[in-house]
């Protein structure tokens, strides 16, 4: 009988566990839900006040303005324009690290330039940022006369220094995941090294190639900090790098900085924003995820 | 097509290539190429870090540690800074720690193949990509204003959980993964269950994978900005939550403008104090106070310290710091950054320079782990 006892007592536990295990890990789904939630039912109020037509086509965005206009053309200039300069930075500079790495360097030099770049990645953001407008914006200055305290080409080329790790290190494990007869059989036609890597293995490894520059682009997108305090939080039309302007997420936090007065239209900007933001980082997640997933199955 | 083809295919054949020579001498330079692209990301954290020093160094004092935020750059510090950042922390780690493990625990050994939990694996791997300050949103609209818990400690804590929960989970999955099978049917074999199995042998085996995740998770809620802004964690906190234990304290936040500098000097305030303590006025002067007295106190005027250690200490309980107001180390940081005198600058380096090594020195531990980790276990 105590044995009988103790079994179901055990049998009782197990089930709990696994029942405990189940909720943290379904929470994730509630989380996800709740973001969709929390943006979708405030930027609904929003578009209920402001209409979608307006939203998309007017090119002003001044929500803080007697006569308020609420176009997110700015805001979407502003993020296009510093995500461009990153790219612009991080993409030759991650595919050289990553190419080197994988092709040149022995396993001694990639594993320790591997995690220090890595470091990187961690610098916190606020750092990059009084990075951005106490050291580079000065020394672009000295190149680029006339370049004003507060510009977006500044914030993007840190921004795309601290994206080079991600894309150099999702570029190099795509590389090296091209299967070893590929490079031996362009060696053997007589390759160098260089030529397997630029004919043989990059293209092999192209769609995993692209799903790393697109993860480093949706961090770029979402990218808070840098912009906020090197950028100018100056929303309008962005047409050169050199000039002043807000990101989608730099809008954001300019509106948290003040005294926001909850349910005011003012307030639900930020979410409506936010939609917008949430919507073109889901999907070049998804995508840079698809084409990953495709790179693993084709090998 | 094809006729472009037939014309290039001979000509493909025919044309000199290019010498032996010049091409092993374009494999060489590559590497050259690659160095460069490779000191350029390394140089930036020289550059970042000789900036902050160069900039800040000299204002890393003990003082500057132990002082309030003040309006008066000579005297200002990041008391309240480190403090809120510690506390924040050590509530996040409470929250993620334990509902990441679980959870990766879960997607690895126990979840069945079927639509719910591909919807978690889907819900986790998005959540890694949304950017930081839609969980600021999300704090704000579910638990600033649906739940009530405020602008507080918890609210801030909850949120930076949430975001490194998929660190967390994607670590403890990798670390689980790597456990061998046969440990698992060893266990099994001699009669334990599922969870005995995974309780006593394969988490303690994974437990070194699954530290570097959290190490890593930890020091990017340390580091984040954004979605304290959004709930409003305060750039100018001359309390500690610790020392503020259900005190009706000095409410002049108010009329402080942003930089902590009073709105109107002249106009004045009669308030209660509760705890012996000395007041600052606008003018940097000191006051002592007693409790239980009221004084008229300037606009402007701010607490700096409403008890002291020992009644810190002797009122101490968690609920009291769970919903105080704060401020963090980025937000101190960045506060200081958005202002325009050279003094406010040299703190914000001073400042970064403390953020900077925490958060290097983690992910280098971070690193370190990982590394004897692959090679120190071989199956």
């Amino acid at each position: 009988m105590e044995r009988d006892f103790t079994r179901q007592r055990v049998r009782v536990s197990e089930r709990v566990m696994e029942g405990l295990l189940f909720v943290a890990a379904a929470l994730a789904i509630a989380i996800v839900g709740g973001i969709l939630y929390v943006v979708i039912s405030e930027a609904a109020k929003f578009f209920a006040q402001v209409s979608f037509i307006e939203f998309v086509t007017e090119t002003r965005w001044t929500p803080l303005f007697d006569d308020p206009h609420y176009g997110i053309a700015p805001l979407l200039t502003g993020t296009f324009m510093s995500t461009l300069v990153a790219l612009a930075v991080a993409v030759p500079l991650g595919l050289l690290v990553a190419i080197y790495l994988s092709e040149f360097a022995g396993p001694r030099t990639r594993e320790t330039i591997k995690p220090t770049l890595e470091l990187l990645a961690g610098v916190p953001t606020v750092v990059y940022g009084y990075f951005a407008l106490l050291f580079v914006t000065p020394l672009l200055q000295r190149v680029i006369p006339g370049l004003p305290g507060f510009n977006l080409l500044s914030a993007g080329v840190v921004m795309g220094l601290m994206i080079i790790p991600y894309i150099a290190s999702l570029s190099e494990d795509a590389m090296r995941a091209v299967p070893r007869s590929l490079r031996e059989g362009s060696f053997a036609m007589g390759a160098t090294r260089l030529e397997t890597a630029f004919r043989v293995v990059f293209p092999a490894a192209i769609s995993g190639v692209v799903g790393a520059i697109i993860l480093g682009m949706s961090r770029a997108v979402g990218e808070t900090m840098i912009v906020v305090i090197a950028g100018g939080q100056l929303p309008q039309i962005v047409t050169s790098p050199t000039m002043q302007g807000a990101t989608v997420t730099a809008f954001i936090a300019q509106v948290a900085l003040g005294d926001i007065a909850f349910g005011t239209l003012e307030y639900q900007s930020i979410f409506a924003a936010g939609l917008a933001l949430l919507f073109f980082t889901l999907v070049f997640n998804f995508i840079a995820f698809a084409l990953q997933r495709r790179f693993r199955e084709s090998y | 097509m094809a006729a472009v083809d037939t014309v290039e295919t001979p000509r493909d054949i025919t044309a000199h290539p290019p010498g032996l020579g010049v091409r092993r001498f374009k494999d060489a330079s590559f590497i050259v190429w690659g160095l460069i692209a490779t000191f350029i990301g390394l140089g930036t954290l020289v550059a970042l870090v000789g900036e902050l020093v160069h900039d800040g160094g000299h204002r890393l004092t003990a003082a500057f540690f132990m002082s309030f935020p003040s309006s008066d750059p000579a005297q200002a510090g990041i008391l309240s800074a480190w403090v809120g950042s510690i506390l924040v922390i050590v509530t996040t780690a409470f929250i993620a720690i334990p509902i990441g493990v679980l959870a990766g625990v879960y997607l690895e050994e126990y979840a069945p193949k079927n639509p719910i939990t591909s919807a978690i694996e889907i819900a986790v791997n998005n959540l890694a990509g949304v950017p930081s300050i839609i969980f600021g949103l999300l704090a704000v609209g579910l638990f600033v204003q649906m739940f009530g818990l405020g602008q507080s400690i918890l609210t801030a804590g909850i949120t930076l959980s949430l975001l490194i929960l998929p660190v967390v989970i994607v670590a403890t999955r990798e670390a689980v993964r790597g456990v061998p099978q046969e440990i698992r049917h060893a266990a099994l074999a001699v009669g334990a269950t599922k969870w005995q199995t995974t309780h006593h042998h394969v988490l303690p085996y994974a437990l070194p994978g699954v530290v570097t995740g959290v190490i890593i998770g930890i020091s990017r809620a340390i580091g984040e900005t954004a979605p304290l802004i959004m709930i409003g964690g305060l750039t100018f906190v001359a309390f500690l939550p610790i020392t503020r234990p259900g005190d009706a304290v000095f409410e002049t936040i108010g009329v402080l403008d942003e930089y902590g500098a009073a709105v109107d000097p002249a106009a004045v305030e009669t308030v209660r104090i509760d705890h012996d303590g000395v007041v600052v006025l606008p003018d940097f002067t000191e006051m002592p106070v007693e409790a239980g007295q009221t004084y008229e106190l300037p606009h402007g005027s701010t607490v700096q310290s409403v008890a002291t250690w020992g009644d810190a200490i002797a009122s101490w309980s968690p609920t009291n710091w769970l919903g105080s107001e704060f401020t963090v180390m980025p937000i101190q940081m960045f506060n200081w950054t958005s202002r325009p005198q050279a003094e406010f600058l040299e703190l914000a380096a001073a400042a970064g320079i403390v953020l900077l090594g925490i958060t290097l020195l983690l992910n280098g531990t971070a690193i370190w782990l990982r590394y004897r980790l692959r090679k120190s276990i071989k199956w």
